[in-house]
């Protein structure tokens, strides 16, 4: 379980990085990845599976909004 | 079967459903008739999410808790479901076993490049008549794509999962349709922005100018003057702009119900920011507005008792000319001085109170030298003196934390376009508890409580509810980032070049506004040479005079030293490439004017300018 989410957040991340260097403006480019890279490894520590699922969640709804922006 | 009775057309749904839930009698017919699931649904968000669906569910519906034995998560699943049908999107659902395998029917079945649409006979798909749907195949550039937004938040990861593989489908379908595309985005460390020129949607291709490579952009270090759109905020106006466009204040159908939604969902976002209640928050068109409102408002409400006003010398140029119009109306109006440091005395303040004062205005912020005032000092001694306390906000809201109740704040104006939101929209913070009262200045159908008539424009205070959403999520981080680069930008100019002087206080100061002033270097001619970086001398509003500005005035700089300051503004957005990019050509440009300089000359001799006797022609 623990594994299987491993991944899924590394997923998750890859994704977005890949999805936020489309963006054609430098300015949003730059701020999204800093902003992933900085999120992600601001979360790296958290351990209640609860606030993890919801930080996935709202990841993933951020990755809609760059796909769409992008 | 339940998919047959409840089709996706809502208007035509009879009022029981076969779930045993019963709608209230003329209930938004968007949703499926869950007017007391709606109770029930707990989400991780606040209150408001809350509060609108109970909204847009029927006001008045009792609460009956033992009715339902679905959990939060499958209601939101339906709520997704119907706004997928209401909006042509076959979305296998309703029937509860679809629920199980969320992402699992329906969406996969769809033909990846068109965007989809029900055609009928579709699993959960409605009979609905064609004619409201775009054709089959026809790309419509954005129109159907994000129009799921409002949902986004609503719904549960689970339930929106469903959809958001119908919105990547519609997104391919919407990429992939002609229209000018964005280059490729410069590679590498390129500090001018590689952004394409902008063209029209409507010169669809090749009447374009041909292909000369990337239009390089200057560097914007101009944040003061606005900022540019977060992407999140875009992202929750675009629905708004696109498929959900009522009126607001329309209450006989659904468009005006879903629009009112959203307009009081981003009304608690800007209230849950400054720590207000959403019914004190009024949308305008942007601070000058709201300072409007504050200042000629209150002083003429209290007109009969009260003729007096304070501000300050550094205030906005809509402030000062409001207590200018004011003057001209009969009232008094002192105009505070500040001190070297740009912050006001407190002690001339509470000196400058008289028993007919109305109102105190400061701003929190200011917007050229980037000092803080000390607002809750201020605030305490207003409301201890009983006098009402306005400050405009403009530039702190988003920035730093204000709340308007430690603060003791009665009237605050925000801006849109200073917190990453939309150009042309702001709100003004007035208190209900003590009421404020004011005189409303624009006179009309009495929307906004009869404080500011005229429609509210949804798509642009959804963009400010979301901006201000952000900004609480961003608020320490940015505020942790910005820090460091104006820490990086003042200390790498001022150990390089001499004689360089940071206007304001250096303490009580919002790091991401610098102003500096480079002596023997005017002001002007140093920002034409730094023309690969937007950059400003000043305020916007000023800065079609040729006069120094009056903040710098009225702080004591010297008329030289005046004329050649420049305003850094750091924003979200800025790199730190950027920034030394900046710094860079400002210390290589400064020097170079220096050089260039017959004064710059006499002070390397040793000749103390101030007493030079110019001679007279």
């Amino acid at each position: 379980m623990a594994a299987s989410s491993r991944a899924q957040v590394l997923d998750l991340y890859r994704a977005m990085l890949r999805e936020s260097k489309r963006f054609s403006s430098y300015n949003y480019r730059t701020y999204a990845v800093r902003r992933i890279r900085d999120a992600f490894r601001e979360n790296k520590n958290v351990k209640d599976p609860v606030e993890i699922q919801t930080l996935l969640n709202k990841a993933k709804r951020d990755l809609e909004v760059i796909r769409r922006q992008a | 079967m339940g998919r047959d009775r409840c089709s996706g057309q809502p208007w035509l749904a009879s009022n029981a459903h076969p779930n045993g839930h019963e709608c209230a009698k003329g209930a938004a017919t968007l949703h499926h008739g869950f007017p007391n699931a709606a109770h029930q649904l707990s989400t991780p968000h606040s209150d408001p999410e809350e509060e609108t669906k109970m909204w847009l569910f029927g006001k008045g519906a009792e609460e009956r808790p033992g009715r339902h034995a679905h959990g939060a998560t499958h209601h939101e699943a339906h709520l997704d479901a119907v706004e997928a049908a209401w909006l042509g999107l076959s979305v296998g659902t309703h029937g509860h076993r679809h629920l199980r395998g969320i992402g699992k029917c329906g969406p996969r079945r769809w033909p990846k490049s068109r965007l989809y649409v029900s055609h009928g006979k579709r699993r959960g798909g409605r009979s609905r008549p064609d004619e409201s749907l775009p054709d089959r195949g026809e790309a419509l550039p954005g129109a159907w794509g994000p129009g799921l937004q409002p949902l986004r938040k609503v719904g549960s990861a689970s339930g929106t999962m469903l959809l958001r593989a119908a919105w990547r489908r519609a997104a391919v379908a919407v990429t992939a349709a002609p229209g000018p595309k964005p280059a490729a985005p410069t590679r590498g460390l390129r500090l001018r922005v590689g952004d394409r020129a902008p063209q029209s949607a409507v010169t669809a291709d090749t009447t374009s100018a041909p292909e000369a490579g990337p239009v390089l952009r200057p560097l914007y270090m101009d944040v003061q003057a606005t900022t540019p759109l977060d992407p999140r905020v875009l992202d929750a106006m675009l629905p708004y702009l696109i498929n959900y466009y009522g009126n607001p204040h329309s209450r006989t159908h659904a468009y005006g119900w879903e629009s009112e939604a959203a307009m009081e969902r981003a009304r608690q976002q800007v209230a849950s920011l400054i720590g207000a209640d959403p019914r004190e928050i009024i949308f305008t068109s942007g601070a000058t507005e709201s300072n409007n409102i504050a200042i000629k408002g209150v002083a003429r409400f209290y007109r009969s008792r009260k003729k007096h006003l304070i501000t300050t010398q550094t205030e906005h140029k809509c402030v000062l000319d409001s207590c200018r119009s004011l003057e001209a109306e009969g009232f008094q109006v002192t105009y505070l001085p500040v001190q070297k440091s740009g912050i006001i005395d407190l002690k001339e303040l509470e000196a400058a109170i008289q028993p007919d004062t109305s109102l105190v205005s400061v701003m929190t912020v200011n917007n050229e030298i980037g000092v803080k005032q000390p607002i809750a000092e201020i605030g305490q001694i207003c409301s201890s003196r009983k006098v009402y306390f306005h400050t405009d906000a403009a530039q702190a809201v988003g920035k730093i934390p204000l709340n308007v109740n430690d603060m003791k704040i009665d009237l605050m104006s925000i801006s849109g376009h200073k917190i990453y939101g939309p150009k042309g929209v702001g709100a003004i913070y007035i208190r209900r508890r003590p009421r404020v009262r004011v005189e409303a200045l624009q006179s009309g159908g009495g929307q906004e409580r009869g404080m500011r008539s005229g429609t509210v424009p949804t798509p642009l205070v959804v963009g400010l509810g979301a901006a201000c959403e952000v900004a609480q999520q961003e608020m320490e981080y940015d505020h942790k980032r910005i820090s460091k680069l104006a820490e990086r930008l003042i200390q790498n100019i001022m150990k390089s070049l001499p004689d360089v002087v940071m206007n304001g206080d250096p303490e009580h100061h919002y790091p991401g506004c610098i102003n500096l002033s480079f002596a023997y270097v005017e002001g002007e001619s140093l920002l034409m040479a730094l023309k690969d970086v937007a950059l400003s001398s000043g305020s916007a509003c000023t800065s079609a005079s040729l006069e120094p500005s009056y903040v710098l005035r009225a702080i004591g700089t010297d008329e030289d030293l005046a004329h050649s300051s420049i305003r850094f503004g750091i924003g979200r957005f800025t790199t730190e490439e950027e920034v030394d990019y900046t710094v860079e050509k400002c210390i290589q440009h400064v020097k170079r004017l220096r050089e260039m300089s017959p004064l710059w000359e006499m002070v390397q001799d040793g000749i103390d300018l101030k007493s030079i006797k110019w001679t007279q022609h």
